[in-house]
């Protein structure tokens, strides 16, 4: 139930409706529970068919090497 | 770069192995004491048992897997009404699909759609909106189940019902609300447990409060996270390093889809359509105080429970004695020590829920066998 793949905005189609793509599947999903409609291009994360929540993946992926880079582990670790 | 290439390349940096092992490296140095630690979701459960996870960290960690499979634990009395609903003429039950095998008192949905009633699977309760468009001399009924990750999208259903102004559709309220739960799990003699791997879509919805009062009245630590290998070892290092500091609270490790308040929108339709019910039976837990939903009364046109109130019998029958869901469910035993695990109960032929949803323990253990732990 949980997918938390994240799937990018390629369409809208109103009202509050869009298409988005994960990993090369598009599918029709619900807008009606963001708080700010998203744009063509955005992230979001679906749940059953409904964008909970928009996300940046760039910015995620940099979070994380940051973090890794302040635990200071080897990289060949 | 295509879609499918920038999703991709951030998956794989999640599955990393090697930004996984200096994790790990950073895990084992923050490990002293023996620690039990809970992940609530079954999609925290399937992410830990398909990587192995628990293999690769030091021997004094060890996962109690939780209650948070909403298939799991729906009791049998309310898939009983499902079925007695889908045997009612000129009417449509849509379901999700894991919820066609979870057996009922006589029969799953599966064997009622077999023998000839309309119960059509749906992927999400858009696809109700359609059915019932397609359908407009029939009552579509949604057998809705989930935590408040999915309460929210039944109530936008109903909200685009009420401005599309269709009137055939009802819906079976199931939702339930983890911190009750989790709750019920810290009460009970003997706990085990530590700490806990709170929820991660869960909690883009609820933000952190509905965790709060329970990390400060039993002084247990939580940190959200997400679902990916990086998502729970990252939890994991957060939540030792607070145990390392005698820190309780909550604490979110999926910042990419959780802010502390939540998705306030979402939770104002929550709000809007319904309410907390007095009490609520969850299989394997039993009936825990003000742990689900119900639709508030000005929205009973919806109900299907008030709707066929005279359909629903009252006489479901108790779970097979010899079935251990119940205690897989409150994190007492392992699939594996239940005598009916892998061979009377699999997955085709399911005894109980756990071994039917793919976020049931049982039903993790059973498809990535050879991963788990001896």
């Amino acid at each position: 139930m949980c997918l938390a793949i994240p799937s990018k905005i390629v369409e809208l189609r109103g009202p509050g409706l869009a298409v988005a793509d994960t990993l090369g599947t598009t599918r029709l999903v619900s807008l009606d529970l963001l708080e700010e409609p998203p744009s063509v291009g955005d992230y979001v994360i679906i749940h059953v068919g409904y964008a909970i929540q928009r996300l940046d993946p760039k910015d995620a992926l940099e979070t994380m090497d940051l973090f890794l880079d302040l635990l200071g582990t080897d990289d060949d670790a | 770069m295509t879609p499918r290439g920038d999703t991709a390349s951030f998956l794989n940096a999640l599955r990393d192995p090697k930004r996984a092992k200096r994790l790990l490296g950073a895990i084992k140095e923050l490990t002293a004491e023996p620690v039990a630690i809970m992940e609530v979701c079954g999609g925290h459960t399937r992410t830990i048992v398909r990587y192995g996870l628990e293999q690769l960290l030091p021997k004094e960690i060890s996962f109690l897997h939780g209650p948070g499979c909403p298939v799991c634990v729906t009791p049998r009395e309310r898939v009983d009404m499902a079925v007695a609903l889908a045997q009612k003429r000129g009417l449509v039950l849509a379901t999700l699909g894991d919820m066609l095998r979870v057996p009922g008192s006589s029969g799953s949905l599966l064997q009622a759609r077999a023998s000839g009633c309309d119960i059509r699977v749906v992927y999400s309760p858009l696809d109700v909106l359609a059915l019932a468009k397609q359908n407009p001399k029939k009552t579509v009924v949604f057998f809705a189940i989930g935590f408040e990750t999915t309460a929210p999208t039944t109530a936008a259903l109903l909200e685009r019902c009420l401005m599309e102004g269709i009137q055939n559709v009802k819906v079976l309220v199931n939702h339930v609300l983890v911190a009750p739960a989790i709750e019920a799990l810290l009460k009970e003699d003997g706990s085990r447990i530590d700490a806990f791997i709170a929820p991660g879509h869960v909690c883009t919805i609820t933000g952190t409060a509905p965790f709060e009062p329970l990390a400060s009245s039993y002084q247990k630590p939580f940190v959200v996270s997400g679902f990916e290998p990086w998502d729970i070892l990252l939890g994991l290092h957060n939540l030792l390093g607070m145990i390392a500091n005698k820190e309780t609270g909550v604490k979110i490790a999926y910042t990419r889809a959780v802010l502390p308040q939540g998705n306030p929108k979402a939770l104002s339709f929550i709000e809007r359509f319904f309410d907390v019910r007095e009490s609520f039976r969850w299989r394997g837990l039993g009936n825990i105080p003000k742990s689900a939903l119900r639709l508030k009364h000005e929205f009973s046109a919806f109900d299907a429970e008030k709707a066929y109130a005279g359909v629903f019998s009252s006489d479901s029958k108790p779970d097979p004695e010899a079935c251990l869901c119940g205690e897989v469910l409150k994190g007492n035993a392992k699939p594996s020590e239940c005598g009916l695990f892998g061979q009377a109960c699999t997955p085709q032929d399911p005894v109980g829920a756990c071994m039917v949803s793919s976020e049931g323990a049982c039903g993790i253990y059973f498809r990535y066998k050879g991963r788990v732990p001896a």
